[in-house]
Parts: C-alpha cells; sequence; structure tokens
C-alpha cells in the first residue's frame, strides 16, 4: 500500500518535472528554490561484505531510502526537489577504500552527503575528505571522538554514538550501582584502546577502580581469552565486573568463554562497552543475561520507535539496530535542512544545522552542538533480559535508565578548531 | 603455580585446534604436494553444519560430531576429483590459487544464506559442568576437547604406523616416484586421504562451535596460525604438525599471560622465522630430495 503511494507520488512528480520542461521553465524556474545540481543525492558508505555487514550495512541504505520516500510524502510538490536519489559504496572497512570511494562519490557521482562509515579508521580520514571538498558528512557508525575533537571540521558532524557516551554511561553507571574494582579487557586497537582509556576515566571519575587491565591481541588468531578470564577471579582486589571492550564476533568468543569459567558465579559481573542488538541475536539473551550496556537507541522503547521498527521490519525482516534508526534520521534531518534552506549549498546547509535543536524518532532533546558538531541526545543504559522474560523475538533488552542529552556525551574538546 | 599450570592447560587446549588442523593439511601435503587454502574454510563449515543441524533439524553435538566430518569429509573427495586432481601436474601455484579461490566462495556462499553475524551454539548440557582437577577447577568442555584431541592424533599415529594405507601414505609422502615403481596404486589412495584431511578439519570444527564465534569468517583468521604451525613443524612432517601444534598453542597462552601484549600477538610469527632461519624445513621436516 505505502509502496503503491509512493510509486504514484513518483509518477505524480515526474509528470510536474515533464510538464514543467515542456514549458520551457528550467530548473531555476521556480523562484528561490536553487540547488547546486538538480538532484540531491545521498550516499551511504559503509561496510557491505564484512564484520559491521549486519548492525548497519545494506539495512542502512534501506533506512536511508525510507527516510528519501517518507520526505517525499510528506512535501509532496512542496518539496525542494522530488529528484534526490541514494548512491552506495562498500568500503570494507579500510581506510583507504574509504578515502578512494568517498572521494569519488562526492566528485563523480554526485553525492552532497556522505552518512554512517563504520570502522574509527576509516571514518577519520572520510572527515578529511569530507573538509577538503567541502560537502556534508554525518558519521554514524564510528565511535572514534576524534571525529569532534582534532579531526572536526566544518563538514563533518558525528551523529549517532562515541567511546565517551559508551564508557560514561556503562562505566560511570555500573560503578556508582556498586561494582566499584574493575577489571577492563580490550583489543588492541585504536577503538580498543579508545575505550579502555574513556572507561578507565568514567570509573575513576564515579569512585571505582580498574584494578586490573590486559591488551588482548588483534585480531585474536586463537578466538581464545582463557588467560584473561582465569586472571580476572585471582586479582586482588577482586573485580566486581569484567568490562570488555570486545565487539562483534570478538566479543562473542569473550562471552562465550566468560560463561564457560562461570565468572558471574565467581562474584565476576559482566558490562560490555559497546554491543548491537544483533550480537545479543548472536549469543542469544541466556548466554548475556544481566549484562549492563549503553545504548543509543532501543527498538521497544516507546511506541514512537515500535512503529519505526514494526515500518524497517516489513522492508528489511528484522529489527533495527540503533545504526540504522541513527541513519534514517540523519537522513530525514539533513533533508530536512535542505528544505528549510531552500538549497543544497553545503555552507548554508551547515548554517541551517548548527544549534539546530531536533526532537524524532532517533533523536531525543536532540541537539547539534556548533562548537563541534556533535549531535548530544538522550542515551539508555540498558540491561539484557533473561530468556524467560523475552515475550517477542528481537526485544532482549529493557531499558534501566535514560541518561540525558546533556550528561550523555563530553564537554566540547579543546582539540577541535573549526 | 596454580596460575601458571591453568595457562599451560588452555595452552594446550587451543593447541589441541591447531594440531588437529595442522594434521589434516600436513597429511595432505604429503600424499599430494597441495598446500589446501580452503583447509579454514572447511574447518568453519564444520561449525557451521554443527549449528544448521542443531538449529533446523535439532541434531545434538554428538551426532554433529560424527555427521559433519564424514559429510564434508565427502565433499571434500569429490572436490578433489573435480579441481585439485586436475592441478597435481602443474605449479603448486595453482592449487594455492584454487583452493584460495574455493575458500572465498564456500565463505560467501555461507555469508549470503546467513550473513556475517555469529550465530548461537551452546555446548551439550552434560559438558556444561567443570572439572576438579586437584590444583584447579577447568570447564569440562575443555578437558574434553583435550582428551578427544590427542585420541585423534594417536589415532592417527597408529593409523599410518600400523596399517597398510598408512604405509602407502607414508611411502608415498617420501618418495612418491619410488612407490610407484613398486607397482603400488598411489592415485587410489589420494583421493580419500584428502577427503580425510578435510574431515580433521570439519571435526575441530564442529568441536570449536560451542566456545568460538560461529561465523562465515571464524576459520580465515585461524588458518594464518595453522599455516605458521604447519611450517614450523615441518611441512608434510605428521609428527612435527601435532607438535608444533601444541607447542604454538602453549607459547600463545604463555605469552598472552607473561609477555607484553604486543609481543604476545606476533610470538607465533617471530618463532616461525626463527625457525626457518635455523632449519629451513622446519623443525621435523627433511629437505626434499631433489627430483
Amino acid at each position: 500500500m505505502a509502496m503503491r503511494r509512493t510509486a504514484g507520488l513518483a509518477a505524480a512528480s515526474a509528470a510536474v518535472v515533464l510538464v514543467a520542461g515542456c514549458g520551457g521553465g528550467g530548473p531555476q524556474a521556480s523562484g528561490d528554490q536553487k540547488l547546486t545540481d538538480d538532484k540531491i543525492v545521498l550516499g551511504v558508505l559503509n561496510d557491505q561484505s564484512g564484520v559491521y555487514l549486519e548492525l548497519s550495512g545494506k539495512n542502512s541504505v534501506k533506512a536511508v531510502e525510507m527516510a528519501v520516500a517518507d520526505f517525499k510524502a510528506k512535501y509532496g510538490d512542496k518539496a525542494v526537489t522530488t529528484n534526490i536519489s541514494v548512491e552506495t559504496a562498500d568500503h570494507q572497512n579500510k581506510p583507504d577504500i574509504a578515502n578512494t570511494k568517498a572521494a569519488e562519490m562526492y566528485d563523480r557521482r554526485a553525492v552532497d552527503i556522505v552518512l554512517d562509515v563504520p570502522t574509527s579508521s576509516a571514518a577519520e580520514k572520510v572527515a578529511d575528505v569530507a573538509k577538503e571538498k567541502q560537502k556534508l558528512y554525518f558519521n554514524i557508525g564510528a565511535a572514534t571522538t576524534t571525529l569532534t575533537g582534532v579531526k572536526c571540521n566544518r563538514y563533518t558532524f558525528h551523529y549517532a554514538y562515541d567511546t565517551y557516551m559508551l564508557a560514561n554511561g556503562t562505566g560511570r553507571s555500573t560503578t556508582e550501582q556498586g561494582a566499584k574494582n574493575w577489571y577492563v579487557l580490550y583489543p588492541n586497537y585504536q577503538f580498543g584502546q579508545d575505550m579502555e582509556k574513556s572507561f578507565s576515566a568514567a570509573i575513576t571519575a564515579a569512585g571505582g577502580a580498574v584494578v586490573g587491565k590486559d591488551a588482548a591481541p588483534f585480531p585474536n588468531t586463537s578466538g581464545d581469552y582463557a588467560t584473561y578470564l582465569l586472571k580476572a577471579p585471582t586479582l586482588n582486589p577482586k573485580p566486581d565486573v569484567l568490562g570488555t571492550m570486545q565487539a562483534g564476533a570478538e566479543l562473542v568468543n569473550v562471552v562465550k568463554q566468560y560463561n564457560e569459567f562461570k565468572l558471574r558465579e565467581k562474584g565476576v559481573g559482566l558490562a560490555v562497552g559497546l554491543m548491537f542488538l544483533t550480537d545479543i541475536h548472536s549469543l542469544t539473551p541466556d548466554a548475556l543475561a544481566g549484562t549492563t550496556y549503553t545504548d543509543a537507541w532501543y527498538w521497544n522503547f516507546d511506541a514512537r520507535n515500535r512503529e519505526f521498527a514494526d515500518r524497517f521490519q516489513k522492508e528489511t525482516g528484522t529489527r533495527p539496530t540503533f545504526a540504522h534508526a541513527a541513519n534514517y534520521s540523519a537522513a530525514t534531518q539533513y533533508l530536512e535542512a535542505v528544505q528549510a534552506a531552500g538549497t543544497d549549498d553545503a555552507d548554508t546547509v551547515v548554517k541551517q544545522l548548527e544549534g539546530k535543536s531536533i526532537e524524532d524518532v532517533f533523536l531525543r532533546n536532540g541537539k547539534i552542538r556548533a562548537e563541534d558538531h556533535r549531535v548530544v541526545h538522550d542515551a539508555y543504559l540498558a540491561q539484557v533480559k533473561p530468556a524467560a522474560e523475552v515475550t517477542e523475538p528481537w526485544d532482549y533488552v529493557k531499558v534501566l535508565k535514560t541518561i540525558p542529552a546533556a550528561e550523555a556525551f563530553r564537554a566540547p574538546s579543546a582539540d577541535c578548531k573549526m | 603455580m596454580t596460575g601458571f599450570l591453568q595457562n599451560t592447560f588452555n595452552g594446550l587446549v587451543s593447541g589441541a585446534f591447531y594440531a588437529l588442523l595442522a594434521l589434516g593439511l600436513a597429511v595432505i601435503f604429503g600424499m599430494l604436494r597441495v598446500v589446501n587454502f580452503a583447509h579454514g574454510a572447511f574447518y568453519m563449515l564444520g561449525a557451521f553444519g554443527a549449528y544448521v543441524l542443531l538449529a533446523e533439524a535439532g541434531v545434538p553435538f554428538w551426532w554433529a560430531l560424527v555427521i559433519m566430518p564424514v559429510g564434508l569429509g565427502l565433499l571434500g573427495m569429490a572436490l578433489e576429483r573435480a579441481f585439485i586432481h586436475r592441478l597435481t601436474r602443474l605449479d603448486p601455484l595453482y592449487n594455492f590459487l584454487l583452493t584460495f579461490g574455493l575458500t572465498l566462495i564456500l565463505q560467501d556462499l555461507v555469508k549470503g544464506e546467513y550473513g556475517v553475524r555469529s550465530s548461537p551454539y551452546a555446548a551439550p548440557a552434560e559438558l556444561n559442568g567443570s572439572v576438579d582437577l586437584g590444583l584447579f577447577d577447568f570447564p569440562t568442555y575443555r578437558v574434553f576437547i583435550l582428551g578427544f584431541a590427542v585420541c585423534v592424533c594417536v589415532g592417527v599415529w597408529w593409523l599410518l604406523g600400523h596399517t597398510r594405507v598408512g604405509m602407502v601414505v607414508r611411502a608415498a609422502t617420501e618418495r612418491p616416484e619410488l612407490t610407484r615403481a613398486f607397482g603400488i596404486n598411489v592415485g587410489r589412495w589420494v583421493t580419500p586421504v584428502f577427503g580425510f584431511g578435510i574431515a580433521l578439519a570439519a571435526l575441530a570444527g564442529v568441536l570449536a562451535a560451542p566456545m568460538r564465534a560461529v561465523n562465515p569468517l571464524m576459520g580465515a583468521d585461524l588458518i594464518i596460525v595453522v599455516f605458521a604451525v604447519v611450517v614450523i613443524g615441518g611441512l608434510g612432517s605428521i609428527f612435527g604438525s601435532v607438535a608444533a601444534g601444541f607447542g604454538i598453542g602453549l607459547i600463545q597462552a604463555w605469552g598472552e599471560a607473561y609477555a607484553p601484549a604486543i609481543l604476545a600477538q606476533t610470538l607465533v610469527f617471530i618463532v616461525m622465522a626463527a625457525v626457518l632461519l635455523w632449519r629451513p624445513a622446519g623443525l621435523f621436516g627433511r629437505e626434499e630430495a631433489p627430483a
């Protein structure tokens, strides 16, 4: 039904364009509406073949397409243009490929905004490209705070989450709830090292202590974490909680083996640095029951999220992760800004976005900070439910508390010079 | 002291996987002179098959432990007949490329069907507890893996040492031309031996499913270390591959526990480089006689 309506709309707008064309009006005819070219192109650059395929990947492209369809349906022939398309490319999580693909998108595929870009090292490269090409870039998939620090620039916005948000949410809240002593295990590369620093800072600030920390090899070719898991309960003082910063398949290995060595029974709880809905699905809720983590968005948090999740499921056959919802939101807010500005000229759109307060399905109490282009919004401390409490597929989590937007993210960093 | 013993035990468990995989590679290399790059993919298929059997047909772990090695062994034999066999006369590089391509195809087939996220797989209930080993408790499943892998390695060693098939394989490994000259049909044994090597990889895969992340890329990282193991042990040396498998497992575990993080990551390859400098044919390998 929705599709038929969209198709009808597209046909109608095509007719409008045709009529306008025949009338000899040309693209500049309709008053103050001026696009740099006669179209808007959104580019989704992310991992479409590797480890981040499911948590973002092609379904994020679907989410952006949903945003475009919704925008067209909302504004109809009042839209700044109906010629909006979505381009996509696979960066394979490699910085050099991300660099080339982003430049190609901006230069040759007429892309006005690049979206998503998971993997911190790739995300940083694209920030440089956006700055050089003076085109917009909303990062959703990467966690590094450098995007709003040393790498910040006029055209780069960091949309969904970052290592500070994760550490501040999980590290601080868990410590304040009484788990004072931590053992931190992290993969030895940029993301892991950033996470370890952020967590240690958050834990100490909340009055806790890191009694031990270890850098595990990355990638961990043996797939084994027994050395660290055996060490955890023998530390003095004994840690209350193991904070693991591993992600994706490595997180799955850590959690499987955490259960194998029965650390929970030995009094060592589990906190996870970064976890997506898809990770919980892989591990099953029982393997993770009781684990706390910070989520940027949860599909079954309220009716509004649920309504989006239902539509998303119709399109993709699965429930959205926070990255999917954030891609939808980012595309929507970009199109809204172009609509409000009446142009897709990057500098004008940036002015339109800076300082704007936003309330949408993903951003609650959202605000685009002008100082460093951090998009702040409410975050959530979440806990995985035991299987007995899971009443429907994919509803694996209960939200323990909402972390208000003002507290969820760090203050603008002095490293950021716009 | 307890800590050291625990780490040692763990190293042996990791080593058990390396040993099983390296053993399969060694047997295949010995008989076919093919470096089977697809070994990691078959390890992955073993684990994935166990998951699919359980999730879609309710077949428990114990049956998977039989079904997957047999099934994949047969698939391996078919692949050997259809493809690998045709390239054995050519430069080994061709088979290297072929098996590497096979790896990519197998990985992508699984990826296309099940995606890249890891699939859940639990250990059988009877192996879920811990065993009291006197000084410390250890997960039952790990003890089982170690025992099982040692039995398999000893079994293969016995097969090679005490049966007629074993004799042919050993002879063909050492001097293929001479063996043929004695009127032994070496070709007849090539396909079954390839299948057997693949079955060992599948077995390791099923064993890994309950304790490792089951996903299409699980073999890709592991196989790099396994190649290092095979090189350290000596290409084609049966005993060498098993000994090096357990040895590397131990070195990794000790490295993670006692060496600086950056060294733990590279220790295996440092050992490999040192071994190659000191004994280019590997610890237990012998220089090939000129043809």
